[in-house]
């Protein structure tokens, strides 16, 4: 192993506070824009652990897991986007406190 | 011949009744007297032929009309057991019965309902005949709940006024407390002998329940609450003043010869059964002693003529049932028809009194009527004489011969005795208190009518019953076990005639020729108090109301709110709150959706970490 060894500890500090910096995002934004990027970030964030990991142990799964992740951001952005679209569409407006018709 | 149309003797006054019950509004006044009376009239008639046609061969027999029930072994069918027991019973049913319907007539004359009083009148008279005519204990308990109905009904006939209603009401379910406890003797005698053929429970008691014990007591006690709550003894006995609400006549028949005489008939037709538990001999005799003095102390305070009369019946029933206590069986039966003629015809002429009188039952309202309505006033002195049991009359036979009997029971015997002779003192006191007050003295009301024939015919022959009926013997003797010849020393004898007499003596000191003065001896506080007790019948109503009356409003009024179903109710709110609240929760916001699982999952990590240490 050559190069730069950064310890596993250090990557996965950065992963979680990538993910709580999107779930942050997550609940604080209002415009669904940023909501998905959020979510981004928090998928991101997890594919960064588990790339860290399988770079720690030398194992191809974390990479295989990496690839999983890819496609599902990028089938759920293409779902989203979908979405954004729509919502544009009906209320003429991207917040999304605004799209609260579906409560008890 | 005469034995296969036994059948016809209650049907008669059956067929009449469903006539006028139907035909009421329409038939005319007339035509639904004669119906009414005469039904009753051919029952009798028929009555009196089978009586004649027994009398002439004594030999009990038994008519089979149909099989009711068929159940696996069990049997009720209905079919009719004559004896001598019976013919009695039927001839005082229908012959009395006869007389009052024929008083009834004119009577009721003025009446809205005319039909509907003779059919529940004959009505009356069919149950009863069944009651009395029945094989077995659930024929005799169809007539006995029937003639409860017929009573309920009776007693509540002016149902325009409230009052009667109640009383009618309280007589129904007073007595009901007693019918229901019968029912249950019944369905134990079921279940301990598998039949309910009275012959064959009165023989197989003789040979199995000899000596008592649990079993045979409770079966006994229940058939005597039965007859208790029927025939007006301690502590059922509280209905019977209130029946008076009923019309006059109803009384004479229902409430003082036939009806309340059923409970004992019924221990009489069992007497097999009670004799071979002593111990319910014992409980039947203090029952009846305890009851006739308390109808009696309460019998001489009233004021109202009819229930004066109703205590006196109360009271006289407490003879025929402590007669049936000490094992007198023939004279309980023969006070029971001679009861049935000097007591119907003492309501009768009360109710001719009434009838006369604008409808006035205060008796110091009264007075003075010795010379106004000189039938009534003799049918009242031979009425009272009888009831008084004075030498010579038809009470004087039947309650001398209860009171003899009485003291010869071995140990018990002179207690019982000297008991019932202060019953025959109180008897020939209030009794003859009745005619001073009402027949002498100045006159307060004038009577604004006579009665008329229809009227003073019943009165005259009920008079020549209540007093000749004490010569008439009554074919009981195969019916009941042999009595002891044995007698009473002479001066138990004399006494027990003298005591009316010392009754009626004082009755006249007090009332009429007012040697002693009444007003100095209620001056006291104890004495007005205790009069008042005692017309209030010793405060019996007021421990009932106490005791059942109120706990069961109170019940009935906490049972309205429905207290079982507002636990459901309760539960139900519950889940109705959660859910609003619950349901709040779900706003369709994103966000909070969002903020609430994070908070979930922050939770948990912390509780897995917690976990971990």
């Amino acid at each position: 192993m050559q190069g730069l060894n950064i310890p596993l500890n250090h990557v996965l500090l950065l992963a979680s506070l990538l993910f709580s910096i999107g779930m942050l995002g997550l609940m604080i934004r209002r415009n669904i824009i940023f909501i998905l990027m959020s979510l981004e970030v928090m998928l991101n964030a997890a594919a960064l652990a588990f790339i860290a990991a399988g770079a720690h142990w030398g194992q191809a799964d974390g990479q295989i897991m990496f690839m999983l992740i890819l496609t599902v951001a990028a089938a759920e952005v293409a779902v989203g986007l979908g979405l954004v679209l729509q919502l544009q569409r009906r209320f003429k407006s991207l917040d999304m406190d605004k799209v609260n018709r579906m409560r008890g | 011949m005469m034995r296969e149309l036994v059948w016809l003797i209650p049907l008669t006054p059956l067929l009449s009744s469903v006539l006028l019950m139907l035909g009421s509004g329409r038939l005319p006044r007339r035509l639904i007297a004669l119906i009414g009376v005469t039904s009753v009239g051919i029952a009798a008639l028929l009555s009196l032929a089978l009586l004649l046609d027994f009398l002439g061969s004594p030999e009990p027999f038994k008519v089979l009309l149909w099989n009711w029930l068929q159940v696996g072994s069990f049997n009720a069918q209905i079919a009719f057991h004559i004896d001598g027991l019976t013919l009695v019973m039927m001839s005082i049913i229908t012959g009395v019965g006869f007389l009052i319907h024929l008083f009834s007539s004119e009577f009721m004359q003025q009446d809205d309902s005319y039909a509907r009083y003779f059919g529940y009148l004959n009505l009356f008279v069919a149950a009863m005949l069944v009651l009395v005519l029945a094989d077995n204990l659930l024929l005799l308990y169809l007539g006995w709940e029937g003639v409860g109905v017929c009573s309920y009904l009776l007693v509540g006939f002016w149902y325009q006024d409230s009052g009667n209603g109640r009383a009618a009401r309280k007589a129904f379910i007073v007595t009901r407390i007693g019918d229901t406890a019968m029912a249950l003797g019944l369905l134990l005698l079921f279940s301990e002998f598998g039949s309910l053929h009275i012959a064959t429970i009165n023989g197989l008691a003789a040979q199995q329940w000899q000596g008592g014990g649990a079993i045979p007591l409770l079966a006994c006690c229940l058939l005597l609450a039965g007859a208790a709550g029927k025939s007006a003894q301690l502590p059922l006995h509280t209905w019977l003043p209130d029946a008076m609400a009923g019309p006059t006549p109803v009384s004479a028949l229902i409430h003082a010869a036939t009806m309340v005489t059923a409970g004992v008939y019924l221990i009489a037709r069992l007497h097999p059964l009670f004799l071979s538990v002593p111990t319910a001999m014992v409980i039947i005799a203090l029952i009846g002693l305890s009851t006739s003095l308390l109808a009696a102390f309460s019998a001489l305070c009233q004021q109202d003529i009819k229930r004066i009369l109703a205590y006196s019946t109360i009271s006289q029933i407490g003879y025929m049932f402590l007669a049936l206590g000490v094992g007198a069986w023939s004279a309980s039966i023969f006070h029971l028809m001679t009861h049935a003629f000097f007591k119907a015809l003492l309501f009768l002429a009360a109710g001719a009194i009434i009838h006369c009188l604008h409808h006035e039952h205060n008796i110091f309202k009264m007075g003075g009527l010795r010379s106004r309505l000189p039938i009534v006033f003799w049918s009242f002195l031979f009425g009272s004489a009888a009831l008084a049991a004075l030498p010579l009359t038809s009470g004087f036979f039947s309650k001398d011969a209860i009171l003899l009997q009485a003291y010869l029971v071995p140990g018990l015997g002179p207690w019982l005795w000297l008991a019932a002779l202060l019953g025959a003192l109180l008897t020939a006191l209030y009794s003859f208190r009745l005619v001073f007050v009402v027949f002498f003295g100045e006159a307060h009301t004038q009577p604004d009518k006579q009665p008329g024939l229809r009227m003073s015919l019943p009165l005259a022959i009920l008079c020549l019953l209540a007093f000749f009926g004490g010569w008439l013997t009554i074919p009981v003797s195969d019916v009941f076990p042999p009595q002891s010849s044995q007698h009473p020393a002479l001066w138990v004898e004399v006494i027990s005639i003298t005591v009316p007499l010392l009754g009626l003596l004082l009755a006249y000191l007090l009332y009429a020729g007012k040697q002693i003065n009444r007003q100095q001896l209620q001056q006291a506080q104890w004495a007005q108090s205790l009069k008042g007790f005692w017309r209030r019948g010793w405060g019996f109503d007021q421990l009932y109301t106490w005791l059942f009356v109120r706990p069961y409003h109170g019940l009935a009024k906490l049972l309205k709110n429905e207290p079982l179903d507002r636990c459901y109710h309760g539960i139900v709110a519950i889940f109705q709150n959660a859910n609003l609240a619950l349901a709040a929760s779900q706003n369709g916001r994103l966000r909070s959706y969002l903020a609430v699982m994070v908070f979930g999952l922050v939770m948990l990590l912390a509780l897995s970490l917690g976990a971990q240490r």
